[in-house]
């Protein structure tokens, strides 16, 4: 149950785009989701497809592993496409019983679907390609800049960069729990949402005072290593930009080049 | 030179009741001089809640005195301007593996002390390799903390510590949590730091086989130091030892239920070697 969630998906294959700097594939991810949302046309879509599916092919990560994460939207999915359909005002095509389906309702729950599924996609292929410390790293970096608005920066991909260490040993932690209480009788399996809810009381409340015990041990651990804040420290591993990096930006302008270029483009026109 | 010198040292746990009036006192540290001279290795022995752990906090200045003086190094532990320097002399590795290591991979942890102190890239870098290559776990260096077995944890954890450059390593029960292999793997990785890095050591434990190497012995008990001298010395009084709820060696304690029977040994015997040397003696005589 505990095991299913997994937040460092990381898949090696040591594909180009693995060895990008995190912050190209940030800035990459977030143009790329925003540029899904800003364009809403057939030609746009075609672009953004094969911009995917060319990234995809170059991290030689295997598209079932980018499945993986439609599945856990897939009621979302169908939830906005039904409403999508019935609810979008306009020329009636088809009529069920009281239920109308419009043109304009196809194309928007078209339109979202499309923008969702792409949406995951596109964001796991970043966690797919970056280990979650690169990803802190590349996040503390370029959100530097905030420091000046007193945005703690460094204390935040900190705090992220140890909650990623925790994970597993806390997970362990629960299993060990559960099955102690499991000898003692405890029963995690069986009864109503609400029975089970309340099942888990005897194993949060032994995971809680010993989450805040290993967090009382390892301040202290990092007191005794001289921690004091994010001022006056070196970094062992600085992010630099590469060659790469930059032909990355470069291909990343590119394609939102080509995006505006393609949605004036009009040679579908309006689907109905 | 003394690295460690404490007079007249105490500290008390004050527990508040919820209208923040004193509930309780219990002195966990009482009056303890102690005098650690550099390149010394010492154990500090003690049954739980004898204070040891509490002395140890001190040496770090985790904890400061409430009465008395601590010098690390030279260095008075309630002068706040000099904190970082006694933590950056006086290393501190603690008895949960898990709960001390930060980085994410081997070698980012042990870098950890270093960046905290503003240590150039390059010689970070440098101290990495070489206190990885000190407990002998370079070859772990892009391995993921998690995946390590108990000993192989806190060995990183030592070199961490060493990465900063210290004078002096506290090691506070270092081995509770290990088994027996994982222990020993510890405790010869420490004793190599001791021989050949001419670090200053101190242990605390409650295993006795690990306090055989050391030069000097502090038995604790109830916050005070009750005894003290060379393992020999120490492991002579084997009826106080019991008194203080602390075991010997099963040796030393073969040799003096022997010597209770009647059978001529000597005070304080540590190894089996010793033992049947002595043996032999013994059936010549």
């Amino acid at each position: 149950m505990l095991r299913d969630i997994t937040l460092g998906q990381y898949y090696p294959s040591g594909s180009v785009i693995h060895r990008l700097d995190p912050r190209v594939k940030l800035a990459g991810t977030l143009v790329y989701l925003i540029s899904l949302f800003a364009f809403r046309s057939v030609e746009a879509y075609v672009v953004a497809t094969l911009f995917l599916a060319a990234m995809i092919s170059i991290s030689k990560v295997p598209l079932k592993f980018m499945m993986r994460g439609l599945k856990s939207i897939l009621f979302l999915l169908l939830f906005t496409s039904i409403f999508n359909l019935f609810l979008v005002p306009g020329e009636v095509v088809v009529r069920i019983w009281k239920l109308k389906i419009t043109d304009a309702g196809i194309e928007t729950a078209a339109f979202m679907a499309i923008r969702l599924v792409y949406l995951i996609i596109g964001s796991s292929l970043m966690t797919l390609t970056t280990t979650p410390n690169d990803l802190t790293d590349g996040l503390e970096k370029a959100l530097g800049p905030l420091k000046r608005i007193r945005v703690p920066v460094h204390e935040i991909a900190l705090i992220m960069s140890i909650a990623l260490r925790f994970i597993p040993i806390l997970m362990e932690e629960t299993d060990k729990i559960m099955k102690a209480q499991m000898a003692r009788g405890a029963d995690f399996e069986s009864g109503n949402l609400i029975q089970k809810a309340k099942n888990m009381v005897p194993l949060l409340v032994p995971l809680f005072i010993s989450a805040f015990r290993r967090a009382n041990d390892l301040a202290m651990a990092m007191e005794a290593r001289g921690y004091h804040g994010g001022e006056g420290r070196t970094k062992m591993k600085p992010l630099e930009y590469k060659k790469r990096d930059l032909a990355a930006y470069l291909i990343l302008a590119g394609y939102v080049a080509v995006m505006f270029a393609a949605n004036r483009l009009k040679i579908v026109p309006a689907l109905f | 030179m003394e690295i460690v010198k404490a007079r007249k040292l105490a500290f008390e746990y004050v527990k508040l009741d919820e209208e923040g009036r004193v509930e309780s006192r219990s002195r966990a540290v009482d009056d303890v001089d102690l005098d650690v001279q550099a390149g010394d290795f010492i154990a500090i022995l003690g049954h739980n809640g004898s204070g040891k752990s509490t002395l140890a906090k001190h040496i770090n200045a985790i904890l400061v005195p409430m009465e008395g003086t601590l010098f690390v190094d030279g260095k008075d532990t309630r002068d706040e301007s000099k904190l970082w320097e006694i933590r950056q002399t006086a290393g501190m590795v603690f008895q949960n593996p898990d709960n001390q290591i930060i980085g994410t991979i081997v070698d980012e942890d042990v870098g950890f002390g270093p960046e905290n102190m503003g240590v150039p890239r390059e010689e970070i870098w440098q101290r990495v390799e070489e206190s990885l290559k000190a407990v002998g776990m370079w070859e772990y260096r892009s391995h993921s903390p998690n995946k390590l077995s108990g000993g192989q944890k806190q060995r990183v954890a030592i070199a961490g510590v060493m990465a900063m450059r210290p004078k002096c390593i506290v090691l506070d029960e270092p081995t509770a949590m290990l088994d027996p292999s994982g222990r020993r793997e510890v405790i010869q990785a420490v004793r190599e730091l001791n021989r050949r890095e001419h670090v200053t050591v101190i242990l605390i434990t409650h295993y006795m086989e690990e306090v055989i190497q050391a030069n000097k012995v502090f038995v604790m008990e109830q916050g005070k130091i009750v005894m003290r001298g060379t393992p020999r010395e120490v492991f002579s009084h084997v009826d106080e030892l019991k008194a203080y709820r602390l075991d010997v060696p099963q040796v030393t304690l073969t040799a003096h239920e022997l010597q209770k029977a009647g059978i001529p040994l000597p005070n304080g015997i540590l190894t089996i070697e010793e033992l049947v040397e002595e043996l032999r003696k013994v059936r010549k005589a």
